[in-house]
Formats: structure tokens, C-alpha cells, sequence
């Protein structure tokens, strides 16, 4: 019998062929990407206890029509002037000083006609069976986007910092849970001040 | 000036590739950890529209997507080119999906079932009728939670 001085080495020159072969199997099946969207609740099934009656000046219409035109408030709109339309009517505060519907932080026209509170306001969207989804996201996107730019004005006011970064950093979990108690308050004090109203009517069928 | 060319030697030295396997293993690793294996294969067109207020999916465990648009080439035959609901692997009708969708959310650990998010990845020419009924049927289902998943960009793009 051969006696051997300890044991042999192993030939390790293959292994990075080996890890070659498996970092390109992950290089080709990898996808980094994350999903992102506009997030939306839906409204639950039953439907609530008591009949709430709204006033008419705190609804802001939206109609969408199958061509993809806009009918807000009764007018037709482009859609490039829809954020700035919304903007107006939620930042309104028509509600006098004297009463508690009054908004102390709207710098909106103050037009007795339009809403009273933003904490009123109620944005309905209605669209038609025959509208392109791409339109109805894009409606979506500039209704949630009057929210946002108002949101950001308050947070900007109050705690000198984008609502919008504010709230990716509360819902981010990599922030620890220290921040997140402070984070969410202010969040919802941000969401009080500009709640986001957005009512869906089931479409209508008709043009 | 003969002083700094004393020590030139005439060949070059190896360059030690001994560390290579540590350099690949690290990159492997990295891409071991953030692979997510591509689990459906889409059987509809699906060219998602734009939008700027977006906020990030995160947490994928808690996710159901369900994807709307025109049947691909291969299925256009056999299906038609009306817009079709895929979820997973197959075509679902709007009266099933309610089931199907629970039947997901069923299959998710007990403490996520809560905060269970509908992804919806639409077709940007899809109408908005097939989008209606199924938010509908997700009503009665109590999936109230939705996401229109979007690309990141201008929104104003969708409209050309």
C-alpha cells in the first residue's frame, strides 16, 4: 500500500466554470422589477345604514365618454386642465368663516358655489362601457394627482417635506418601526386635511 | 536616469485569477437572492398605460394579479379578439373570477389573507366594460384592495 503525506489537494480550477453556469441561469431568469400602480379601494358591497344626502356644489362630476372626451361639471374639458379644475374645487373652502364647515387652510376662490370643506368634497367618476382603459388611468392619475399636490402643499406648510416622500417612506419596510409612529401620524393628519373622496358610479351602458 | 529602468524585467507577470471564483460567487449570489422566477406565461397582450402618482407594490407575497387584454396571436383563433380575463395560467370568465380569486387568496397564509392586493395589469386598449364587471365581481368578494398596476411615465402618453 502507497502511503500518502496527508491528504490531496482538490482541484478547485473548475469551480468558477461551475458558478459561471449558475450565475448565467439567474442572469437569464432574473426580473428586478417592481410592480407599481395607483392603488385604489373599492367601495364594499353593502351598502351604508343611512341615506347621507350630499349637496350638490360638493360633488365634482367627471363623465368620460366613449371617444375619451370629459365632461366636468357639466363642460367639456381637455384633460390637461382636469388637475387644476379638481385642484380648484377641493381647495375651495366655501363654507363662511363664522361656520364649523370652515377651512382655515384652503387657499382656494372661497366661491359659496363650490365645495365647502375639503373634508366634503366628493369626486364621482363616471365612465362608459365603451371608454379605452388607457383614458380612464389617465383621468385616474390627475384626480389622484390634485390630491397629491395638494397634500404635498399642507406637508410642505406644516412639516417642510413632500407628503408624497412622507408616505413612501412610511410604507416602505425597510423604515424601522421608531420613525414609522411618527410617520404615520403625520400621514394622517395629511389624509385628514385632504381626504381622498373618489366616488365610482357603475358605468352606464347608454352613450 | 538609468536608475528607474535598473529594475525592468524583460517578461511580464500572471495575473492571479485565483480570486475569480469568489468575484463570481458574490455576483451569483446577488442575483440568487433577487430572482423572482417568472411563474405565468402571458396569453394576452398586455402594453400597460403610464401614470405618475404611482406607488410601489411591495411585498409580493400578499399579490394577486390578474391580466386583461387581447389574446395573443396563438390564441386569437380559438378565442377571438375580444379582450380576456388570464389569471395564472388560464383564461377565466368574469362570472368565475369571484371564485377563482378567492381560491388564491385561500391559498395565502392565514395572516396576509387581510391585506391581499388585486393587481390589475390591463391592456391600455381594453375598455373600461370588462375592467367594470370584474371590479364588480371583486366587490362581492369582499377584494376590495386594488391596484392598477402601471408603467412609470407621463400619463398623458396613454393618449396617442
Amino acid at each position: 500500500m502507497a502511503r500518502r503525506n496527508g491528504a490531496p489537494e482538490v482541484n478547485a480550477g473548475s469551480m468558477a466554470d461551475i458558478a459561471f453556469l449558475l450565475l448565467i441561469f439567474f442572469l437569464v431568469t432574473t426580473t428586478i422589477e417592481t410592480d407599481a400602480g395607483l392603488d385604489r379601494m373599492l367601495p364594499p358591497m353593502e351598502p351604508p345604514e343611512e341615506d347621507v344626502v350630499i349637496k350638490q356644489k360638493n360633488i365634482f362630476t367627471v363623465n368620460i365618454n366613449k371617444n375619451g372626451q370629459l365632461l366636468v361639471e357639466d363642460e367639456l374639458t381637455e384633460l390637461k386642465d382636469l388637475r387644476a379644475k379638481a385642484m380648484d374645487f377641493l381647495d375651495n373652502g366655501g363654507a363662511a368663516s363664522g361656520s364649523p364647515e370652515y377651512c382655515n387652510y384652503c387657499k382656494g376662490k372661497r366661491d359659496a358655489e363650490s365645495s365647502d370643506n375639503p373634508t366634503k368634497a366628493i369626486i364621482s367618476l363616471k365612465n362608459d362601457r365603451e371608454t379605452k382603459y388607457s383614458i380612464y388611468i389617465t383621468v385616474q392619475n390627475e384626480l389622484v394627482g390634485a390630491y397629491n399636490d395638494l397634500r404635498n402643499r399642507e406637508a410642505q406648510r406644516l412639516y417642510k417635506q413632500d407628503f408624497t416622500d412622507l408616505e413612501a417612506a412610511y410604507l416602505n419596510p425597510e423604515t424601522p418601526e421608531t420613525d414609522k409612529e411618527e410617520l404615520k401620524e403625520k400621514v394622517q393628519r395629511i389624509q385628514g386635511l385632504f381626504p381622498q373622496k373618489l366616488s365610482e358610479a357603475e358605468t352606464s351602458s347608454n352613450n | 536616469m538609468s536608475k528607474f529602468n535598473a529594475k525592468k524585467t524583460t517578461d511580464t507577470p500572471n495575473v492571479s485569477t485565483a480570486s475569480l471564483p469568489d468575484i463570481v460567487f458574490m455576483l451569483l449570489f446577488f442575483f440568487m437572492t433577487v430572482t423572482v422566477m417568472k411563474d405565468t406565461a402571458l396569453k394576452v397582450e398586455n402594453t400597460l398605460p403610464n401614470a405618475s402618482e404611482i406607488k410601489k407594490l411591495e411585498k409580493k407575497d400578499r399579490v394577486v394579479t390578474i391580466y386583461i387584454g387581447k389574446p395573443t396571436a396563438k390564441y386569437v383563433e380559438r378565442l377571438g379578439d375580444e379582450s380576456k380575463i388570464q389569471l395564472n395560467d388560464k383564461f377565466v370568465s368574469v362570472k368565475e373570477i369571484g371564485d377563482y380569486v378567492s381560491l388564491e387568496i385561500a391559498k395565502m397564509p392565514e395572516h396576509l389573507r387581510a391585506f391581499t392586493t388585486i393587481s390589475l395589469k390591463v391592456d391600455k386598449n381594453a375598455n373600461m366594460g370588462l375592467v367594470s364587471d370584474l371590479k364588480q365581481e371583486l366587490r362581492q368578494i369582499n377584494a376590495l384592495k386594488i391596484n392598477y398596476t402601471t408603467y412609470e411615465g407621463n400619463a398623458f402618453l396613454n393618449l396617442e
